[in-house]
C-alpha cells in the first residue's frame, strides 16, 4: 500500500483505486496512491520528477557526455596549455598577468565547455520535446504543468553542468592550474554561465515551430564568434575595437573573467566582478521568464 | 486498476460496483444514478477566427466507454485535448470528476490516463523505464512502480521487450505501451485519441481485446476513432461530431435505427449508367443513394429490394445484400465529400 | 512492351559491366539530385561553412598573434603567427568539411532519410551514389577552399604565387578524407557511435602542428602525428603557402594518394556487402 501517512483525510477508501479492488480478490493487492495525492505531489515536486527523467535520458548517453563535457576542454587544454605555451610564454613573459598560460586559459575553457554543453542541451532536446517525437506531450498529459517540465529540463542540465565542470576542475587542479583555494567558486560560475547562455536559447528553440537548421546556425555565427572573442585564448584588449565588442556582450567572456578571479586572483575592479555577475544573473533570469512563457504558451493553447 | 484477467469473475461485477463508487466520489451531494464522471457544457474553443468544438454538450456517467467519431478536423482532437486539461476552452463549462480541468489542470490530469494520437514515447529509454518515469510524474514510488511495470508489461504483451529500446518496436507495440503507460496509475478515466489508427488488423484486435477488459473492470474509456468497427465493438454511447457540432447521440444499434435502415443494397451497373438508372429504381426501398461506382438501397428487407430491381427488367453488374453499419450512418451525416 | 525490353536490355547490360551491379556509369544522376537537394536548402547553413576557418584565423591570427609575435615557417624563414596558422586552418576545414559530409550526411541520408534505398530501386549502383556524394562533397570544399584563399590574400597573408596550389590541394585532402569517411560510416549504427569519430578529429585537429611547431613534442608523440593523415595536410598546405617545396612535399602528396585508394576500395567493399547481399 502506498497511500502515506499525512493525507489521512482523503476521501478515504472511496478513492477510485480502492473502489476498483472487489473484497480481497487480488492478495495485498499493487495499489496506486489516489488521484488527489499523486496531484499533490506533482504540484510540489513536479520539475524533479521531470529532471529525473532527463537525468535517465543522460544516463544513456553518459560516455559522450563525459568526452564532450570532458575530455575536449582537457585536449584544448593539452594542446593550448602546454604545446602552444611553448611559444605564448616565451614570447611574452607578462602578458598575462604574471600567471602561466595554462593557468590563463583553464577557467575560459571551463566556461567555454558550459556554454557549449548549453548550445546542445538547450536546442536538440527542446526541439525533440516538442516537435521530433513530442517528448514533452507525455508529462504534459499528466499532472505536471508546463513551467514544471521546463524547470525539470533545466534542473537536469544544471546537474549536467555541475557534475563536468566539477571532473574538469579535478583535472586542472591536477595540473596545477588553480593556484587559488577558491578555484572550486569557477564550477558555480561555469554553471551560471552556462544557463545565462542556455535559458534564452531555450526560450528561441521553443519558439521553433520548424526546423530549417537553424541551431546550425546558432552554433556557427554565435557559440563560435562567442567562443573564440571572449578573451579565451588571449586577453580580450589585444583584439581591435572592431570585434572586442563581442566579448562584452559575451557570457563566455563575463564567466571567464569570474573564473579567473576565482582561479587565480586576477585583479580587476571590484565593481568589475560584480558587474559579469549581474550580467550573467540577469540573462539568467531573463532567460528563465521567456522560456517559461514559452513553454506555456506552447502547451497551453 | 488491472489485475490478472483470470482473477476477475463475472458474479463479482467489479465493474459496476467500481462506477458507483467512482460517481460517488465526482458528486457526493447528489444521489441515485445518473452519476457523471465528465460533463460538458456548451464547450467551445476558438482558435482565433477558427471555431474548432462549437458549444457541445455531453455527459459521460462512470463506467461508460464513450465514443467521439467525426471525420478529420470535427474537433474530436481538441474535445480530448480540454478533457485532459492540456488545452483551455473559450467558453461554455466542463467537469471532469467534479473539477473544472481549466482551473485545477495537475488534480484532473492524476485522475486520468491518457492515448494520444501521436506515440510520445521517450525513444532513447528502454521499454520498461518509460512506465517507471511516466510513473514518477504522478509521484509514485519505485516500489509500487516495479512490480507494476512489469505487470502492466505483461498485459500490454511486451514483458519480452521490456528490456529492448523503444524505437525497436513495431508500430502496434508502440500503441500497446503507450496504453500501458497510460494506465501507470490506475486511472479511472481512459482518454484515447485515435488508438488503432496506422495499425494492422491483428494488432488492433489485441487492442481492442485489451481495452474492451479494462472496460470490465470498470474504466471509462473516452476514445476518438474514424473507423466505425471500432466504435461498433467498443462504445457503449457516442456522438456524431461534423464542424465542432454534434450531429448525433446514441448507442450505435439506436444510430443505425434512427438514420440508416436494417440492411442496405449495393448495385453495380458500371461506371456509365450508375447514374442515369436512379430513376428506374425509384420507390424500390426507403431511401436511394447514387454514388459514381454504385447506387445504394436503403430497405428493411434487402432481398425484397433485390427482387424488385429484377422484376422491373433491370440488371446490375453485381448486387449485394448487407446489414447496414454504423458506417452508413456516419457517411449519412457527415456527407460523402472528402475533409482535409 | 518496350519499356520491358530496354529495363531487360540494361539489366543485361549491368551484368556484362566491369562492376556489375554496384555501377551504373550515372554519377551523373546523383550530383544532379545533389545540387537539385542544394537548391531548396538553407544557403545561410552552407556559407556557415565557409565561416568557421576564417573566424578561427581572426581570432587566433589577430588576437594570439599580437602576443606571439612571429615563428619560424617552413624553410627557416620567419612569418607572421597568422600566416602560420592559416594553411593548417584551411586543411583542417578541408577535413571537416570532407568528414562532415561523408559521415553525419551520409549517415543520416543512409539510416534516417532512408534516401539511398530509393535510389537504388532505380538503375544506379551504389558506386554511383557514393562516387555523386564525394563528388558534390568535393565541389563544396573546392568553394569554401576559393574563400577561403581570398580571404588570406585580404589579409595579405599571401606572398607568392604558388599559394593559388592551395586550393587543388585542399580538395585532395578532401578527396582523402571523404573516401575514407564514407567507408567508416558504412559501419556505424547508432549517432553514439558517430560522436566517435568527432574524438578521433578533435585531437587530431589541435595535435597536429596546428597551431605551434611538432617540435615541443617528445619524439614518440612526433612520430605518431606524423603517422595521422592531417599531418600531411598541414605541412603540404604550410609548403605551398611560402612555396618552398622538398621531398617532403611528394610524401605528403603520396599519402593522400594512397588514403584516397584506400578509401575507395575500402567504400566500395562495404556497400557490395551492405546493398548487394
Amino acid at each position: 500500500m502506498t497511500r502515506k501517512a499525512g493525507l489521512p483525510e482523503q476521501p478515504a477508501a472511496t478513492g477510485p483505486a480502492a473502489g476498483a479492488a472487489p473484497g480481497g480478490t487480488a492478495p495485498a493487492a499493487l495499489r496506486a496512491h489516489s488521484p488527489e495525492v499523486s496531484a499533490a505531489r506533482a504540484r510540489r515536486w513536479g520539475s524533479l520528477y521531470f529532471a529525473e527523467h532527463v537525468l535517465r535520458v543522460m544516463k544513456s548517453y553518459g560516455w559522450t557526455i563525459v568526452m564532450y563535457g570532458v575530455g575536449q576542454p582537457v585536449a584544448y587544454l593539452f594542446a593550448m596549455g602546454v604545446g602552444l605555451a611553448t611559444l605564448v610564454d616565451t614570447n611574452s613573459e607578462a602578458g598575462f598577468g604574471g600567471v602561466s598560460y595554462l593557468t590563463f586559459i583553464a577557467p575560459a575553457l571551463l566556461i567555454s565547455a558550459a556554454v557549449m554543453t548549453a548550445a546542445n542541451e538547450f536546442t536538440f532536446p527542446v526541439m525533440d520535446g516538442f516537435k521530433w517525437r513530442r517528448i514533452y506531450f507525455g508529462p504534459h498529459a499528466s499532472p505536471l504543468t508546463p513551467e514544471q517540465i521546463a524547470l525539470g529540463q533545466i534542473i537536469a542540465v544544471t546537474v549536467r553542468f555541475l557534475v563536468q565542470s566539477a571532473i574538469y576542475f579535478a583535472v586542472v587542479a591536477l595540473f596545477g592550474a588553480a593556484p587559488s583555494g577558491w578555484g572550486w567558486v569557477s564550477i558555480l560560475v561555469a554553471t551560471l554561465s552556462g544557463l545565462s547562455f542556455g535559458l534564452p536559447l531555450m526560450a528561441y528553440a521553443a519558439s521553433i515551430k520548424e526546423d530549417k537548421g537553424q541551431f546550425a546556425m546558432v552554433m556557427r555565427f554565435i557559440v563560435m564568434p562567442l567562443f573564440l572573442f571572449s578573451g579565451t585564448f588571449f586577453p580580450l584588449d589585444t583584439l581591435p575595437l572592431a570585434v572586442r565588442w563581442i566579448g562584452w556582450i559575451s557570457p563566455i567572456w563575463h564567466g571567464t573573467e569570474l573564473g579567473r578571479v576565482f582561479s587565480y586572483g586576477y585583479e580587476e575592479p571590484p565593481l568589475l566582478t560584480i558587474l559579469h555577475l549581474v550580467f550573467l544573473l540577469a540573462l539568467t533570469v531573463a532567460g528563465w521568464v521567456l522560456t517559461k512563457r514559452q513553454f506555456i504558451k506552447r502547451m497551453g493553447g | 486498476m488491472i489485475r490478472v484477467p483470470e482473477l476477475v469473475s463475472k458474479e463479482e461485477s467489479p465493474a459496476k460496483e467500481a462506477s458507483q463508487k467512482d460517481a460517488s466520489v465526482s458528486s457526493p451531494a447528489e444521489s441515485g444514478p445518473p452519476q457523471y464522471v465528465i460533463t460538458a457544457e456548451n464547450l467551445t474553443k476558438r482558435y482565433g477566427d477558427v471555431v474548432a468544438v462549437d458549444g457541445i454538450s455531453f455527459s459521460v456517467p462512470a463506467g461508460e466507454a464513450f465514443g467521439l467519431l467525426g471525420p478529420n478536423g470535427a474537433g474530436k482532437s481538441t474535445t480530448m485535448k480540454m478533457i485532459g486539461g492540456v488545452s483551455q476552452r473559450t467558453s461554455g463549462s466542463l467537469s471532469i470528476m467534479g473539477l473544472d480541468p481549466d482551473q485545477n489542470g495537475p488534480e484532473v490530469r492524476a485522475h486520468l490516463g491518457v492515448v494520444p494520437q501521436q506515440d510520445n514515447l521517450d525513444e532513447e529509454l528502454k521499454v520498461r523505464d518509460n512506465l517507471l518515469v511516466y510513473g514518477r510524474y504522478f509521484g509514485l514510488p519505485m516500489s509500487y512502480l516495479r512490480p507494476k511495470a512489469d505487470e502492466l508489461l505483461e498485459f500490454a504483451q511486451l514483458t519480452d521487450k521490456a528490456k529492448s529500446k523503444v524505437d525497436a518496436l513495431s508500430g502496434g507495440m508502440k500503441r500497446r505501451l503507450t496504453i500501458a503507460r497510460s494506465l501507470i496509475n490506475e486511472p479511472r478515466i481512459l482518454l484515447l485519441d485515435e488508438p488503432t489508427t496506422g495499425l494492422d488488423p491483428q494488432a488492433r484486435h489485441i487492442l481492442w481485446d485489451r481495452l474492451f477488459r479494462l472496460k470490465e473492470q470498470g474504466v471509462t474509456l473516452i476514445l476518438t476513432t474514424h473507423y466505425m468497427d471500432e466504435a461498433e465493438q467498443l462504445c457503449d454511447r457516442l456522438i456524431v461530431v461534423d464542424k465542432g457540432r454534434i450531429m448525433a447521440e446514441g448507442s450505435p444499434a439506436s444510430l443505425i435505427r434512427e438514420y440508416s435502415t436494417r440492411e442496405v443494397l449495393e448495385l453495380r451497373f458500371g461506371s456509365e449508367r450508375n447514374a442515369t438508372v436512379g430513376t428506374e429504381l425509384e420507390g424500390i426501398g426507403e431511401r436511394l443513394e447514387t454514388l459514381p461506382d454504385r447506387v445504394l438501397i436503403y430497405a428493411h428487407d434487402g432481398e425484397a429490394a433485390l427482387e424488385e430491381v429484377s422484376a422491373r427488367g433491370l440488371h446490375p453488374v453485381t448486387s449485394l445484400v448487407r446489414r447496414s453499419s454504423l458506417e452508413d450512418v456516419f457517411l449519412r451525416l457527415t456527407g460523402r465529400s472528402l475533409v482535409d | 512492351m518496350s519499356a520491358l525490353t530496354t529495363s531487360h536490355s540494361a539489366t543485361e547490360a549491368a551484368r556484362n559491366r566491369k562492376f556489375g551491379p554496384l555501377y551504373s556509369r550515372n554519377v551523373r544522376a546523383v550530383v544532379a539530385r545533389g545540387l537539385m537537394a542544394t537548391k531548396s536548402s538553407n544557403w545561410m547553413v552552407m556559407l556557415s561553412g565557409f565561416f568557421e576557418p576564417v573566424l578561427y584565423l581572426i581570432s587566433m591570427g589577430v588576437g594570439l598573434g599580437a602576443i606571439v609575435g612571429t615563428v619560424q615557417g617552413p624553410g627557416g624563414g620567419e612569418i607572421s603567427y597568422a600566416a602560420y596558422i592559416a594553411p593548417a586552418l584551411l586543411a583542417v576545414s578541408a577535413m571537416n568539411g570532407a568528414v562532415y559530409d561523408s559521415t553525419w550526411n551520409v549517415f543520416f541520408k543512409m539510416n534516417f532519410a532512408k534516401l539511398y534505398q530509393g535510389m537504388l530501386y532505380t538503375s544506379l549502383g551504389p558506386l554511383d551514389v557514393a562516387m555523386g556524394e564525394i563528388f558534390l562533397a568535393l565541389l563544396r570544399g573546392l568553394m569554401y577552399a576559393t574563400g577561403f584563399t581570398a580571404v588570406m590574400g585580404l589579409m595579405g597573408l599571401i606572398t607568392t604565387p604558388w599559394a593559388i596550389l592551395m586550393i587543388p590541394a585542399a580538395v585532395l585532402i578532401a578527396f582523402g578524407f571523404a573516401s575514407f569517411g564514407m567507408g567508416i560510416t558504412s559501419f556505424m549504427k547508432t549517432f553514439q557511435q558517430m560522436d566517435w569519430i568527432n574524438f578521433f578529429m578533435l585531437p587530431m585537429f589541435l595535435f597536429s602542428a596546428t597551431f605551434y611547431p611538432l617540435s615541443v613534442y617528445p619524439q614518440y608523440i612526433q612520430w605518431l602525428i606524423q603517422a595521422m593523415p592531417l599531418w600531411h595536410g598541414v605541412e603540404l598546405l604550410r609548403q605551398i603557402s611560402v612555396g618552398i617545396f622538398t621531398p617532403a612535399t611528394a610524401v605528403h602528396v603520396g599519402y593522400y594518394l594512397v588514403m584516397i585508394a584506400f578509401g575507395v576500395l575500402l567504400t566500395t567493399g562495404r556497400l557490395r556487402r551492405l546493398f548487394l547481399k
